[in-house]
């Protein structure tokens, strides 16, 4: 009897061994090294890391540029908050199930599941000086507006974000629709018996019935702002003030070659995502959610 | 009943609004894909092309780009790290849901914490272990790095596994099945829409990266779908019609499956955003 329990202490680990060994080694080495190399001022090549203790942090906090590319998450998050927004509203009314809602809900979801390079090729086709979008504008009378989409310093944040609603409001549309479908549709019955209307329905069956995912998207909108990358590297490679802080990290280490300084950057990073995941979690403790 | 049909006509409004929205920026690409040289300059972007059937552009596309290879080396990516990422992903959730041992909290703690590492940056650092290992420039940069950092697959095959009867494991191992026996012959089968969910949603994604290839696999021969798209943007910027119809090729992949799958898909997407 004995036997048989050490063995079942032991066996585990069998079945751990590979994914525990493949966590470590490229997850948590890389996080310790990143904190070891920050520390140095080092080329990524040379066998010898200079220790240099917390300068690379210095030059952070001194670097306007950093300010600028975080500063650049906003745009993004702005856009978060109307995709959330636009998601919710078309969700509520496809849940009503009607002919077609299943093609639009398909229309809508699509552009999530593309290749990120497709998607910025076809905006950068799109945005064009005398692109379709130019057409567009004109076609619907307001070509006093027409601009250099790409080209303003002044609207190319707006139009990136623009890309980025574009491409993730599918996925806040099943999160929601999910959650909508999930609710007991007893409620809704009885509602229609007391001749509630759809906003009444709206406001409170709903609303509290997608408390949870909301605060996941909000959780996913704040945490993928900061992380913006592939849309504005694919697209301008960063330039034209679209740098963001994710981009400014990796061409610190593997264009200009600073690993050290890069590694400062990551860490900076690492710890603005802990401390929003944190603050997120005080803040939401009470709606019962309970995330990561 | 009138007040129904007014909803009904305003949400289909809107709908279909929101539809042509999603679809606008894909039609000036298809246009100009099916423009011959001078079509494509002497006609703006909305109007559609002479000819619908005119695939030349597909051609210098496939041929002169390299997407041929783009295919290739995303088909072995994705093939061997999805059978990695089960293999790993079923074997750390039998470890955690079915055996009882010391120091259990700790490993999914472990796995947990692991999710708040945003991937990208940690590049920087997991470049040199790449290095260090000789994978640079090989697939199996893509492969090991794919494999070794999905912890979101761990997780739905955690939940789904949750709900597999422990009395299945029971009355095996009292028929005298060995651990092996029971996670292969039992648990193994019984995850079969987990593993579809996880082939799905990772299949995608896989299909979809960009940064990974791009860092560690800067060889030309050895370019993704996504990456090999990528390197069409220098050469061919004189002919926007050849990059669009590069780009239908990339996006003609991910149409078909989302037509095919798309219950899944919706079922995926849940599944892997609410970990």
């Amino acid at each position: 009897m004995f036997k048989e329990k050490t063995k079942r202490q032991f066996v585990p680990w069998l079945y751990l061994l590979l994914p525990i060994g493949l966590l470590a080694l490229f997850t948590y080495l890389p996080v310790i090294n990143m904190f070891w190399y920050s520390t140095t001022e080092w080329d990524g090549f040379d066998p010898h890391k200079k220790f240099v203790g917390f300068h690379n942090y210095v030059k952070i906090v001194k670097n306007p540029e950093i300010f600028h590319s975080l500063f650049n998450s906003l745009y993004y998050f702005g856009g978060a908050v109307i995709q959330i927004s636009l998601a919710l509203f078309l969700a509520t009314v496809l849940s009503y199930r009607f002919r077609g809602s299943n093609i639009f809900k398909g229309f809508l979801v699509f552009p999530y599941l593309l290749n990120s390079v497709a998607v910025s090729l076809a905006f950068l086709y799109l945005y064009k000086g005398g692109g379709g979008l130019d057409l567009l504008v004109k076609h619907l009378g307001l070509g006093r507006f027409l601009t250099l989409w790409l080209g303003n310093p002044h609207i190319v944040n707006f139009s990136l974000a623009g890309v980025s609603v574009w491409r993730y409001m599918g996925l806040n549309l099943v999160l929601f629709l999910g959650a909508i479908q999930s609710i007991n549709p007893e409620l809704f019955e009885a509602a229609q018996l007391d001749r509630a209307n759809r906003w009444h329905q709206f406001r409170y069956i709903i609303l509290p019935g997608i408390k949870r995912i909301t605060a996941l998207s909000v959780i996913l909108a704040v945490s993928g702002s900061i992380g913006v990358f592939e849309i504005p590297y694919i697209m301008l490679n960063g330039s034209n003030g679209t740098t963001t802080f994710v981009i400014q990290t990796l061409k610190t280490a593997f264009v200009l070659n600073q690993v050290g300084l890069a590694s400062a950057l990551a860490v900076t990073l690492l710890g603005i995502v802990l401390v929003v995941t944190f603050v997120q979690r005080k803040i939401f403790k009470d709606e019962g959610v309970d995330l990561v | 009943m009138k007040k129904f049909d007014l909803f009904k006509i305003v949400a289909y409004l809107i709908l279909t609004i929101c539809a042509l929205a999603t679809v606008f920026p894909l039609i000036p690409l298809l246009f100009a894909s099916l423009k011959g040289k001078e079509e494509f300059q002497n006609t703006g972007s909305l109007n559609p092309p002479k000819n619908w059937f005119n695939f030349h552009n597909f051609a210098v596309a496939w041929s002169q780009g390299d997407l041929v290879h783009g295919f290739f080396n995303t088909g072995i990516i994705l093939s061997v790290s999805l059978v990695g990422t089960i293999a790993i992903g079923t074997m750390a959730a039998y470890a955690i849901d079915r055996f009882n041992f010391r120091g259990k909290q700790l490993v999914l703690w472990g796995f947990l914490a692991a999710t708040l590492v945003p991937g990208v940056t940690t590049q920087v650092a997991t470049f040199q272990i790449i290095n260090k290992l000789n994978l640079y420039n090989t697939r199996w940069a893509a492969i090991i790095l794919y494999m070794g950092t999905d912890i979101i697959s761990i997780y739905i095959f955690l939940q789904f596994m949750a709900s597999i009867p422990k009395a299945l494991d029971e009355s095996a191992r009292i028929d005298g099945a060995g651990h092996f026996t029971i996670y292969f012959r039992i648990i193994l089968p019984l995850l079969r829409p987990a593993i579809a969910t996880v082939v799905i949603i990772k299949g995608i994604a896989m299909y979809n990266e960009f940064y990974i290839p791009f860092l560690y696999m800067p060889d030309p021969a050895l370019g993704t779908v996504s990456t090999a798209l990528y390197r069409f943007i220098g050469p061919f910027s004189a002919s926007w019609q050849v990059i669009c119809a590069a780009t239908l090729i990339v996006i003609l992949p991910t149409l078909t499956a989302f037509l095919l799958l798309q219950k899944f898909i919706y079922r995926g997407l849940s599944a892997g955003a609410v970990k």
